[in-house]
């Protein structure tokens, strides 16, 4: 059995929802539920516990992990702060860091997420942060705690794809925990391609929440995160730019 | 640095001309770009640009999708006080109109808020007339601290304040600003606003700024359509909103359209903005900031907001009065001006379902007070740790 291991957890699909952007709670838990996906992340700030049936959480599945995110957290204790308030209102003890400071490209401050995930792991919380790829952020934030690092194929929202590819490849190679490709992932052959890079799960929300039809999106997004990691675990034939001449250094030897 | 040095540079190009000069095929090549400079914006603020509102329109609705998905926020106004010291020839609240001016004590706001709560708002935005001495920057606090207990997020529209008083009533968990310059056009500007404190034109156009410097989360800005020409006060606004998301990147910037509404003193606007041209001026701002906010008030018809909610607007209010004590006791009274759409929350909510939208009520928690020391206590031990342990 192919399991991802997230702290203590076992999880056996490897597509993580989010569930904003949804035009409606109704649609959102439909397609979380053809998505076969085990975990979902949820904006904090969104979530009104007083609001009887609109509560979000209503709505979510009850066999998806949730992980509530810091969204809205411009600097660490912004986000350790609203950590604590998902905790305090049930919402467990997954926490997925979220710190931008920047409202144009919504890019992640990784100094400010390191910070964040330094107090919120000594504190218990099993964090996820979300980072620009970049090789020494994410030992840092291994090392501070981070049960898994999510690294960012685009910007939020972006749908451009896996531009940060080389970066994502790097901290695929280093990895000590699980690598989440999150965010940019715009179509299903974009997951696909994350997996097939060697990525242990991606996180898609835009695409499937924006999409004309969520749910058969949803369904896609699970094919093609399957496919990816079927591939990945089948192993890939090496890439070549050009077609090989049979050793024509070495082929005196024979 | 400030806008008004952009200002200044810019306030005396020939806009007429300008943008009598564009063509169709300019605003096509403005259509195909991911960004746009301020050439593309004149363009789609153009005449010219009347012939491609659909295409704009499809691009703004798929841009403000992708952005920031199916959903809008609601929010709505709560006037603490009418008292100004400003005489301004379009507004109700100008100190020579006579009319018995309030102000809401502790217990009214608290009314207010459970009320507005009790309505479905939790983003309130507190307005008042302006006057240092009946909106302080303490009775402000004070009323913020107030509606902590029943909001989500408090924005202030009140007068222009230093950086230090936004700065305090950050700490009291206020997290949004509002300025509207009202007109960009300093000589307008002067003849609109005849008397008071408001007459420093400098002094209110650097406000969104300083709220910027002290930690607002957003700030919204905003010209008053029909003081002049508006495809000229857009782009002014335009460029000032790109001018603050430069320079404070961590700040939402956020932009509102309203248009001269009927009001006590009888003013009339100055330059006419129908429909088409207020859609116009929208769509070319969505194109040109396609992460900034667009807010839209209840001053605009029930009809015309739905249409306009495809178009590019992230957040809108609902159910708004304009009278001070409005929403607890309800009574006519003297309003700063008239509402033209008058559903309720519910209906609103309902209507954005029908849509394909969904409506949003809480969009952020206070953070202030909020366990506040103790994080902040433990943030500043870590630092010191990580430093003394990498000096070892």
């Amino acid at each position: 059995m192919d399991e991802l291991m997230i702290g203590e957890t076992k999880l056996t699909n490897r597509l993580f929802t989010g569930t904003g952007k949804f035009a409606d709670h109704s649609m959102m838990k439909q397609a979380f539920a053809h998505s076969g996906s085990e975990v979902v992340t949820v904006a904090v700030r969104r979530v009104d516990l007083e609001a009887g049936h609109e509560n979000i959480l209503e709505d979510i599945p009850p066999n998806m992990i949730i992980m509530p995110n810091t969204s809205g957290a411009r600097n660490a204790e912004e986000a350790v702060r609203i950590a604590r308030l998902a905790r305090a209102a049930g919402m467990g003890n997954w926490i997925k860091i979220e710190v931008i400071s920047d409202q144009k490209y919504l890019l992640p401050d990784n100094e400010e997420t390191i910070r964040a995930t330094d107090i919120l792991a000594n504190e218990g919380f099993v964090v996820l942060p979300y980072m620009n790829p970049d090789l020494m952020a994410a030992k840092k934030m291994v090392d501070a705690g981070a049960a898994a690092v999510m690294p960012l194929g685009s910007p939020i929202g972006s749908n451009r794809g896996i531009r940060m590819k080389e970066m994502i490849r790097i901290l695929i190679e280093e990895k000590t925990v699980p690598i989440i490709v999150d965010a940019g992932i715009g179509k299903p052959s974009e997951a696909a391609e994350a997996m097939e890079m060697g990525a242990d799960a991606v996180l898609v929300n835009t695409a499937i929440a924006t999409a004309e039809d969520p749910v058969g999106m949803a369904e896609a997004f699970d094919l093609a995160v399957k496919s990816g990691r079927k591939a990945y675990l089948a192993g890939l034939g090496p890439v070549s730019q050009r077609a090989h001449a049979s050793s024509p250094l070495t082929g005196f030897l024979s | 640095m400030s806008f008004y040095d952009t200002y200044l540079k810019i306030k005396n190009e020939p806009y007429e001309e300008i943008f009598a000069s564009f063509t169709v095929k300019d605003v096509d090549r403005a259509l195909l770009k991911t960004s746009l400079d301020e050439k593309d914006l004149l363009a789609l603020l153009s005449p010219a640009a009347g012939e491609r509102l659909e295409e704009m329109a499809q691009k703004a609705h798929r841009l403000t999708l992708q952005n920031f998905g199916k959903v809008i926020v609601l929010f709505a106004p709560l006037y603490l006080t009418d008292y100004c010291v400003n005489k301004c020839t379009y507004c109700s609240f100008s100190f020579d109109n006579d009319f018995p001016r309030r102000k809401l004590n502790p217990l009214e706001i608290d009314q207010e808020a459970k009320a507005l709560k009790d309505m479905g708002i939790q983003h309130v935005i507190l307005l008042t007339g302006e006057s240092k001495i009946h909106s302080s920057v303490e009775y402000l606090a004070e009323s913020a601290n107030i509606l902590k207990k029943h909001a989500a997020s408090i924005s202030i529209e009140v007068q222009p304040l230093e950086t230090e008083e936004y700065a305090q009533l950050v700490a009291a968990g206020v997290d949004g600003l509002t300025v509207f310059h009202e007109v960009y056009n300093e000589e307008i500007y002067k003849e609109l606003h005849v008397k008071g404190p408001k007459r420093n034109y400098r002094y209110r156009l650097d406000a969104p700024e300083r709220g910027c410097k002290a930690g607002m989360r957003s700030v919204n800005i905003g010209a008053l359509l029909g003081l002049d020409d508006w495809r000229k006060e857009v782009f002014f606004t335009a460029l000032h909103a790109e001018y603050l998301q430069k320079k404070y990147i961590e700040t939402d910037i956020a932009v509102s359209f309203p248009r001269i509404r009927p009001n006590l003193g009888g003013f009339s606007p100055r330059f006419d903005v129908n429909n088409k041209e207020l859609v116009q001026a929208m769509l070319a701002f969505r194109l040109f900031m396609p992460r900034a906010g667009i807010t839209l008030s209840t001053r605009e018809e029930a009809e015309f907001r739905d249409h306009l909610i495809k178009l590019g607007v992230t957040k809108m209010s609902a159910a708004s009065s304009t009278v001070v004590g409005g929403y607890a006791n309800k009574k006519e009274d003297n309003s700063q001006f008239e509402i033209s759409d008058t559903r309720t929350v519910d209906e609103v909510k309902n209507r954005l379902k029908q849509l394909g939208y969904q409506p949003i009520s809480k969009d952020w928690d206070i953070l202030a007070d909020l366990e506040g020391e103790n994080v902040f206590s433990n943030a500043r031990n870590h630092n010191r740790e990580t430093r003394a342990g990498a000096s070892v």
